[in-house]
């Protein structure tokens, strides 16, 4: 095993490690402030859960985007072939 | 371990490589259309237990078109309906033994960006012309139209990804797990991804209505009443 590939496993490791940490910050808050709304104002909670999920979803990306360069640094990587 | 991003090929059909996403794509798109086509042949005024369920899922779509785009659902029911009962099947087929989901692999998930991207395009041009259209790239003043240019192309890519991303995590995590630890230790995991997939599939939808509604309410000339609204 080369340098290049030790690297390319280690960078994927670090991508998918801090790549969740931003993400499951900014979501806790989210859920955090939807249920607070949702507490005062239960008739709303239908579309604030829906706001939640896309919401969510779009925070739940940047994480999903870490992943997909960890898997292209492991499976697709142009360096190593 | 199988590369996530790598299509191994079955068998071809002329020249055509034939791979097990298409094969499953084909299933479902068979399962959907001759079930929407037998289900809708006898459909009754007073509705029957199956036709009620029917009903149940269009007025549920509907509803959410209408809380979403704050329009009247019919130009859009076809599209986004589709969409989501595709996306929702084809993430619920991991479910049959020996399927993958075809939206676990990147081509399925790009051919339905695409739709996105190009249903945007066609509800802006319908909505206000090809003129109003192109002019909302330079909404608040022409200084946005290359950012508005770019957004347009990443969302559309962001789209991809996502579903990607989430559908293909479960799947892989569900091989991984297999692997390491036996025959019954992943069925939560296998909870969670219908969960997860029929999230993907309603937020797939959602955001392909969010799209669609802001390119027509930029490429509409404001009205009083819409401008009340915003």
């Amino acid at each position: 095993m080369n340098w290049l590939a030790l690297a390319s496993i280690v960078s994927a490791a670090l991508a998918v490690s801090f790549g969740a940490i931003g993400p499951a910050l900014g979501e806790g808050r989210a859920v955090a402030a939807a249920m607070d709304a949702i507490a005062r104002q239960p008739e709303a909670a239908n579309t604030i859960s829906r706001t939640l999920f896309v919401g969510l979803a779009m925070i739940e990306t940047m994480a999903i985007y870490c992943l997909v360069i960890a898997l292209l640094l492991l499976f697709a990587n142009p360096l190593l072939k | 371990m199988n590369s996530p991003l790598a299509n191994p090929v079955l068998f071809h059909l002329g020249p055509v490589p034939i791979t097990s996403p298409v094969l499953v794509t084909w299933a479902i798109m068979l399962t959907l259309s001759l079930g929407a086509f037998a289900l809708t042949r006898r459909l009754a005024l007073v509705p029957g237990p199956t036709q009620a369920m029917l009903e149940l899922i269009v007025e549920t779509v509907d509803a959410q078109i209408r809380d979403t785009m704050r329009t009247e659902p019919g130009p859009y029911r076809a599209f986004i309906g589709t969409l989501f009962v595709f996306i929702f099947t084809a993430n619920w087929s991991g479910l049959v033994p020996g399927a993958e989901p075809p939206t676990a692999h990147l081509e399925t998930d790009a051919a339905l960006a695409l739709l996105v991207f190009l249903a945007v395009i066609v509800f802006g041009i319908r909505a206000g012309g090809l003129r109003g259209y192109l002019a909302s790239f330079a909404a608040p003043n022409p200084v946005m139209i290359p950012l508005n240019f770019v957004e347009s192309l990443t969302r559309t890519f962001s789209l991809l990804v996502r579903l990607f991303g989430n559908v293909m995590s479960g799947v892989f995590v569900i091989g991984i797990v297999l692997s390491l630890a036996g025959l019954l230790v992943p069925i939560p995991l296998m909870a969670l991804d219908l969960l997860t997939g029929a999230v993907q599939a309603y937020i797939f939808a959602v955001l392909a209505m969010v799209f669609i509604a802001q390119a027509v309410g930029e490429a509409k000339p404001l009205t009083p009443k819409d401008r009340s609204d915003t």
